[in-house]
Parts: C-alpha cells; sequence; structure tokens
C-alpha cells in the first residue's frame, strides 16, 4: 500500500492585517501590526480594550443570489468562514457551483471540510431587548423570559451559535458533501482541524478538503473572558503597536482578535494530475495534550507541546535541524510564552541556535480558533517565497527565552516548517509542512 | 498500517442511570428518564419537562474532585462516564506511573462534547445592566462593570467545548491526540468514527472517545422551543418521545456523558482485557443543503450509511439491527426511515430499527455514543431495546420499529446512525468480537 500524501493548494485568508491572503501575507512581511482600539463596541470598561478587528467586508458579493437570504442565518464567525472559503478555493483552481456555475470541478462527494470553531458568543444586542422585556424589580426574571422574551427571539435563533454551522454553510455554498467535522478546541482548533482534514486525505476517505480555522472573537463576552482570566495585557491600551510581545522580557500579556483562515489540502497525485500550484506538503502531523489542573496555562514544563513537536518531527522522518523555521503559538503571555519555548528548545537541541522562530501574534493578535491555521497558511507562504517576515515586538527576549527570534525580515530557503499550538484545556498540535519546490527554485 | 479496533470499556452517566448496566435495566424496561424540569424554573417554557441527571456527585467517582472545581455539567458526567470506562478497561487512574502496561503518548481522548451553560445570574444581571430602554442601546461600560464584579473566570473558561476533554486527560494522564468535535447531535458518533480512524491508522493505541453535554439550561431550552424542536407533551413527560409514531410532535432534550475506550486489538490482546465489541465502520458525510432542514430524499444519511457499510466490507443484508437516530420530530423520524429504504432496499424491511430516546431523551452531543453502548450490549445479551411509546404507528413509516418491548435477537452486527442540524451525518458499524 503506498501512502497518499497531501499537500497544500489553495489559501484563503481575513485577518485584522487584510482581507485576502495577499494582504495578509504583505502585512506580515512588513511587520505591520492589526491590533487597535477595538471598534466592534465600546471597550471603556474592560481592562484591555485593544483586538485585531477584521476590517469593513461585503459578503453578498460571495454568495449565490439563491443563498443570500440565508444571511439571517449567520453569526460573524460564519461570514468570516464564507469569506476565506471563497479565496481558498478560488486559489486553488477549484471550480465550485458558486465560483464557477459553468466549469464545476470540485467533486462533491470527494471533498471534506474540517473547520477549527470558537464557542460563539451570541450577539448580547440582539438578545438584550428581550431580556429587558424579562425584568421584575430590576432583575431578570425568567417566568417572564420564558412567557415573552424568547417569543421576541428570531425562531432560528440557535442556528447561529451552534459553531458547526461555519462548515455546514461553507458546505452548501460550494456543494461540499464529503466527511465534515468541527473541530472545537479553543486556541489550536484550527491546527487540529489541518491535521484531521489531512488523515481523511490520507486514509482514502476523500481526495481534496478545505480545512482551518475561524473565530470572531471581538464579543463582549469573549474579550471580557480573557481580561477576567488575566490572559489579555493590561498595561498597552495606549500602546496598541507593541501590545503583544510574544517571548519578549517586557511582555504583560496577549490580544485577542478575529480571523479566518482556510487551506485547500489535496491528495499530492490528484494535485499533479491537474497542475495545481502547490504550497508545500504536510509532512507530518501530531498532538497531545498538556497536563495542568491551571487549565488556562500550559504546564509551566510544556511537555504537551514537546510531545506534539516530537510526533511530528518523527512522521516527517526529519531530525530537528532540518527545520529553518517554527512558527510558534507565541502568545505574549509570559508563563505560557515560558513553557512553549522551553518545549521548543529542548526538541531543537543545539539547532535552537539558528532555527528562526517566527511568532506573528504581535500582528495578528491572537486569534483562537483561527490562530493555528493562520501560523499554518503563514508558514506555506514563506516556504514558497523564501521569505520570513520580522518577529514584531520581540526585540528584548524574555531570560532564559533561547529561540532565535529575527526582527528584520530574512530570505532564506525553508527546508521544512513547523507550526506548533496549544490552549487552555490542554490539547496541543504540531504540524511540519515540507517545501514542495525544489533547492534554489 | 491498519489496526482492528476493539471495545474495551464502557461508562455512561445519563437520565437512566449513573452506570452502564443500571442504564441497560433501565433501558430494557421501558422506564422513562423524563420529568420536569428542576434545573432552572422552566414552568412558562413552552417546554415544561426534560430528561435530567439527577442525583449525581462527581466528587464519588474521582479521586481528586479538586482538580475539576470549577467543572460544568458535561464535564462532570464525562469524568463519571470515563471513570467507569476506564475501569473495565484496566486503565490505570491511582498510580504514577500507571501500572497498566499503556504508554500514555499513545493514550488518547476524543471526545464530541459540548459547550457549557453561561453563568445564567451574572450573564443576565449584566444584560440587564447595560442595556437602556429609552435608547435601545448596550452602555458597555456598565455592562462591563456588572460582568466584571459578577462573572467569575474559571465558570467562565469552563463553558468551553474542550474543557471536558480537559478534565479526562488530567483524569488518566493520556498524553496521547486530544481532540473535541461539535457536530451537533451527531458529535459523539463522530468523536468515536475519528478516533477509530486514529487506532486503525496506527497514531493511537487506545482512545478514551465519546461525548457530553448538557443544554437543560435557559438559553439552551430557549433555542429548541423557538426552533419547536422539543416536545410540548408537558402533561404526559414519560410518553412524549415517542419515535416513529403518528403523534411525535419533537424531541426530549436530555444530558449526560458516555464514553467506550477504543484499542487496538494487538494492545488489547497483549493487556489481555476482555473485548466487548469490534468497530468495523465508519461513515460521515455533510448534507449540503440547508442548515434548517435535512434533505428530502436523506442524501447525505444515505451516503454516511453506505460509506460505513464500505468501509466495512459489508453488504446491507449483513446488517442485524439498526439503532436509529429516532428523535421523535416529525422530520427526522420520515427522513431518516426514507434514508434506511434507500440505503438498505428490501432488507429494510426485515432489520430490527429502534430508538433508545424513546427512554433516555436526546443527549445532544453525548446522544451517539450513549447508543453505541446499547448497541455494544444489545450483541452482547442477545436482546434489542425497544422503541417505546409506539402506539400508533405512522402509517407512512412502515419499518420494525420494535415497538414497545424488548426483544431477544441473535445480533452479530449493527449499525448505529446520527444525524446533526445542519446536515451532519455520522454512522458507525459495531460487530460481536471473533477473532477470526
Amino acid at each position: 500500500m503506498t501512502a497518499r500524501r497531501v499537500v497544500l493548494t489553495g489559501l484563503g485568508a481575513v485577518t485584522p492585517l487584510g482581507l485576502s491572503v495577499a494582504e495578509t501575507w504583505q502585512g506580515l512581511t512588513e511587520g505591520r501590526c492589526g491590533i487597535a482600539r477595538i471598534q466592534a463596541f465600546d471597550p471603556a470598561g474592560l481592562s484591555c480594550q485593544l483586538a485585531g478587528e477584521v476590517g469593513p467586508y461585503k459578503l453578498r458579493e460571495v454568495l449565490p443570489r439563491s443563498y443570500r437570504k440565508a444571511v439571517k442565518l449567520m453569526s460573524r464567525d460564519i461570514e468570516l468562514a464564507i469569506l476565506a472559503a471563497d479565496e481558498a478555493l478560488r486559489d486553488a483552481g477549484i471550480g465550485t457551483q458558486t465560483t464557477a456555475p459553468d466549469a464545476v470541478t470540485l467533486q462533491p462527494e470527494r471533498t471534506a471540510i474540517q473547520l477549527g470553531a470558537g464557542l460563539i458568543s451570541c450577539d448580547l444586542v440582539e438578545l438584550a431587548p428581550c431580556v429587558a422585556m424579562s425584568v421584575t424589580d430590576g432583575v431578570f426574571d425568567l417566568k417572564k423570559w420564558g412567557r415573552v422574551g424568547m417569543e421576541n427571539l428570531t425562531p432560528v435563533w440557535l442556528l447561529k451559535y451552534l459553531p458547526n454551522m461555519l462548515a455546514c454553510h461553507v458546505g452548501i455554498i460550494h456543494d461540499i458533501r464529503g466527511p465534515s467535522n468541527s473541530i472545537t478546541c479553543g486556541e489550536v482548533s484550527g491546527h487540529l482541524a489541518v491535521v484531521e482534514a489531512a488523515d481523511v486525505i490520507a486514509r482514502g476517505d476523500a481526495d481534496v478538503a478545505l480545512a482551518g480555522g475561524c473565530e470572531a472573537k471581538v464579543n463582549p463576552i469573549v474579550m471580557i473572558r480573557q481580561c477576567l482570566l488575566g490572559r489579555a495585557t493590561a498595561a498597552a491600551n495606549d500602546d496598541p503597536d507593541g501590545a503583544c510581545r510574544p517571548f519578549a522580557a517586557d511582555a504583560t500579556g496577549s490580544v485577542f482578535g478575529e480571523a479566518a483562515a482556510l487551506l485547500v489540502l489535496e491528495e499530492a497525485s490528484t494535485a499533479r494530475q491537474r497542475g495545481a500550484t502547490v504550497y508545500a506538503e504536510i509532512a507530518g502531523t501530531g498532538s497531545s495534550t498538556n497536563l495542568n489542573t491551571t487549565y488556562e496555562h500550559l504546564e509551566p514544563d510544556g511537555k504537551g507541546v514537546e510531545i506534539a513537536i516530537e510526533k511530528a518531527l518523527s512522521e516527517a522522518g526529519i531530525a530537528p535541524d532540518a527545520l529553518d523555521l517554527v512558527i510558534p503559538q507565541g502568545t505574549g503571555i509570559p508563563q505560557d510564552d515560558a513553557a512553549e519555548a522551553g518545549a521548543i528548545a529542548r526538541v531543537l537541541g543545539d539547532a535552537v541556535e539558528s532555527v528562526p522562530v517566527w511568532p506573528i501574534k504581535g500582528m495578528t493578535s491572537h486569534t483562537g480558533a483561527a490562530a493555528g491555521a493562520l501560523d499554518i497558511l503563514s508558514a506555506a507562504l514563506a516556504l514558497r517565497h523564501g521569505l520570513i517576515g520580522p518577529a514584531r515586538n520581540c526585540t528584548n527576549k524574555a531570560p532564559g527565552c533561547r529561540l532565535n527570534l529575527r526582527t528584520e525580515l530574512q530570505k532564506r530557503y525553508i527546508r521544512y516548517a513547523l507550526c506548533c499550538g496549544y490552549t487552555f484545556g490542554g490539547q496541543t498540535a504540531a504540524i511540519v509542512l515540507k517545501n514542495a519546490q525544489g533547492e534554489g527554485a | 498500517m491498519s489496526e482492528r479496533v476493539v471495545i474495551t470499556g464502557m461508562g455512561i452517566v445519563c437520565p437512566i442511570g449513573h452506570d452502564v448496566e443500571t442504564m441497560w435495566q433501565n433501558l430494557l424496561a421501558g422506564r422513562s428518564g423524563m420529568g420536569p424540569t428542576t434545573l432552572f424554573d422552566a414552568s412558562t417554557f413552552p417546554a415544561t419537562f426534560g430528561a435530567e441527571v439527577k442525583n449525581y456527585d462527581v466528587a464519588k467517582v474521582v479521586k481528586h474532585p479538586e482538580r475539576h472545581r470549577f467543572a460544568n455539567r458535561g464535564s462532570q458526567f464525562v469524568l463519571g462516564a470515563a471513570a467507569e470506562a476506564c475501569r473495565q478497561a484496566g486503565i490505570d487512574m491511582e498510580t504514577d506511573p500507571p501500572a497498566d502496561g499503556i504508554d500514555r503518548r499513545r493514550m488518547g481522548i476524543y471526545l464530541g462534547a459540548g459547550e457549557g451553560s453561561v453563568d445564567n445570574d451574572a450573564f443576565f444581571a449584566a444584560i440587564v445592566g447595560g442595556w437602556d430602554r429609552e435608547s435601545n442601546t448596550m452602555d458597555w461600560a456598565r455592562w462591563a462593570e456588572v460582568a466584571n464584579a459578577r462573572m467569575h473566570p474559571y465558570r467562565e473558561l469552563e463553558q468551553e467545548p474542550n474543557l471536558p476533554a480537559g478534565h479526562v486527560a488530567i483524569l488518566t494522564g493520556a498524553r496521547g491526540e486530544n481532540r473535541n468535535c461539535l457536530t451537533a447531535c451527531a458529535a459523539s458518533t463522530q468523536a468515536v468514527g475519528e478516533a477509530a480512524m486514529l487506532v486503525r491508522r496506527g497514531r493511537a493505541d487506545v482512545m478514551i472517545a465519546g461525548g457530553a453535554h448538557s443544554m437543560i439550561h435557559p438559553l439552551g431550552v430557549t433555542g429548541f422551543c423557538r426552533l419547536t424542536a422539543l416536545s410540548t407533551r408537558n402533561d404526559s413527560p414519560t410518553t412524549a418521545s415517542r419515535p416513529f409514531s403518528a403523534s411525535r410532535d419533537g424531541f426530549i432534550l436530555g444530558e449526560g456523558a458516555a464514553i467506550v475506550i477504543l484499542e487496538s486489538l494487538a494492545s488489547a490482546q497483549r493487556r489481555g482485557v476482555p473485548i466487548l465489541a469490534e468497530i468495523v465502520g465508519f461513515g460521515s458525510s455533510n448534507d449540503a443543503f440547508r442548515v434548517t432542514d435535512m434533505h428530502e430524499e436523506a442524501r447525505g444519511a444515505v451516503q454516511a450509511i453506505q460509506g460505513a457499510l464500505r468501509d466495512a466490507g459489508l453488504q446491507p443484508d449483513q446488517i442485524d439491527y439498526i439503532s436509529a437516530h429516532g428523535t421523535s420530530t416529525v422530520e427526522n423520524d420520515s427522513v431518516e426511515t426514507l434514508a434506511i429504504k434507500r440505503a438498505f432496499g428490501e432488507h429494510a424491511y426485515r432489520v430490527p430499527i429502534s430508538s433508545p430516546k424513546s427512554v433516555f431523551g436526546h443527549l445532544i452531543g453525548a446522544t451517539g455514543c450513549a447508543e453505541l453502548i446499547t448497541c455494544v450490549l444489545a450483541i452482547r445479551d442477545g436482546v434489542l431495546p425497544p422503541t417505546m411509546n409506539l402506539h400508533d404507528p405512522d402509517p407512512a413509516l412502515d419499518l420494525d420499529y420494535v415497538p414497545n418491548a424488548p426483544r431477544q435477537a441473535d445480533v452479530r452486527v449493527v449499525l448505529s446512525e446520527s444525524f446533526g442540524f445542519g446536515g451532519q451525518n455520522n454512522v458507525l458499524i459495531l460487530r460481536r468480537w471473533e477473532s477470526n
């Protein structure tokens, strides 16, 4: 039995750096920062008033006419996923019933969709008028809610907030009928969705998969949670550009944001036969768990991340010194960064001095369920262009951090790239990408 | 690499029992888990009843309850289910390092667990505090003032759907693959299926797989009531879940957790643990039709059933029993019957089909794995669980739904179906353990 190899043939992104892969990549290579004071709502009462937000977009342009009514079923998470899916499938040159009604090449039952999604919080402004009808003596009254409040809520309310609806809407728009899953593993969802999609193709249950992550985190509840947990920086509200400082001695916490990053994965021979552009090959994946009863933090020795990386390198069949790029989770939360840096350094061994490490959250913010997919997308572009962007805000490395962080743009041929991540709750993941072009290409 | 995947442990916490044998006895006896809602005051809601887990205390089932202090209901249930399943499979949760011969890096977790309830008092108080009824706008600073004062960081964190799997990791020390998926009502079937694929492909020796969910909270019940998905037979909770009957009017919202231990045959034999059944087929598909309705011709459901049969290398007439999704909604039971007819042809009229949801309700994310456990027991004991409350068959639904009483049957191969909102279809096939 020959193993089925999996390659990346399409990319799509809407991020705080832009509404496309090109704008996002330009931002990343320029070291531009997409973090600013929150616009979606007045953040005055939050300890962290910053976020990475996606700019204004036109959803209608990517919806088939017959599906425009369905916008009433969509939360912002779903909208962002639809935007990125459209770009990724077009980029891959796969014609769908929506992108190319007269030249459909997508094979519905042989195409899978695996999306990482967040815990979608409801729109409080939508809910509030119904809640306000259900108050007695200034206090929420459940009996009134049952009698009158809930009756004023749209009947389809629940469907907007189910995490699997991202994949369902995208599947409907492009007629994707193969295996479909929604990975809900917090901030490592994007990584794990790509890991699973690669497995689905490798085991033969699909030839193509649309995979990645998406989360619209700039919701008051989602943001205040990160403030209450002390994960969001409370010390940088007047300095958005310098707010998120992965692995830096002067880091004070992370900044959270929203994005969608989707990738088209494809069985290698299928991609070759149709002459697709190949960004990179998925050479190895691994995942594990960190065991920490302080569930919001990585365990101090980063063991769960270390195991995931070891598994991914082992499956790729490479030694750590074959890596020419690592994109870590690198959140700007000092104790988590220290744990992750320790794990990476232990796996890399002597190579830790030379392998470039490129955290991107100083520019993109921490986009939760999208973050891992955005890292993989960035690594794929780095491989393709032979460029590693600047590690923004990483000038002053934390004591004990041995990672090779460079704050200038580097041009170099990348043989293999590693992306690793972890989340509150424990899940960890790592993915090794292999350059699909020859040396010097 | 292709390993045979067997089940070596099972555990459940559900409305009709906090362990597998109690659940099974109650299911066969048709003792309903439904009753008036007690978790909150639902007296003015369209549906005032559900299937709650009662008198359950997680502190009695785990050794270190302080490690799970803020666990939501789903996490509490899954700890009980996982502990029971691990004990049966001989997985050591006590000693460090563990004495069960399982490499923790080769032991993983895959759950289809749902999100936890919002912290209701704080959540609603903040909205009330921030909403300006004159201008119909939210004063976010006032909202934040209440939220900052009343929201508890850990009760917020524990709402995340990946936390139940995190708790199971702490319970068991599992360091292998760890994932959670949330594909609505099909989640734990999908989790078990994907976990089985990880074992089959050699990515893990042991997977702790299943699901956990509780949506019996004000916003959860609100969501389903607005969709008119729930039965409103408030005067008769125990007869409300009546899958495939003419008078069915919706599902009954339940809660719980269910876990199976999946293991490679080689690992199970090496450890010498009893094998309960083998997982031989998994099929997964997406309707790609509408998020509000199932495909009228059951396109996705048929595709998932056929995918599972193909994966198992079985013909339709080799299936001895179908554990239906059977929710008791008008749409599901019709479309599911059509799917079975389309996928099984003439055999559809011969194969017995039943829905345990008629007794324990719809456990949402956890339901698929709970039903899978009943399939293992059906094989073990040679008895099919009944579809209760089926006294007025829908004339259009003319298959054998094992009405109202369990039935003796020699069952070798079983197919279990789960269909989720949005068009998520997942199907598993189990076979009696036979070494050749």
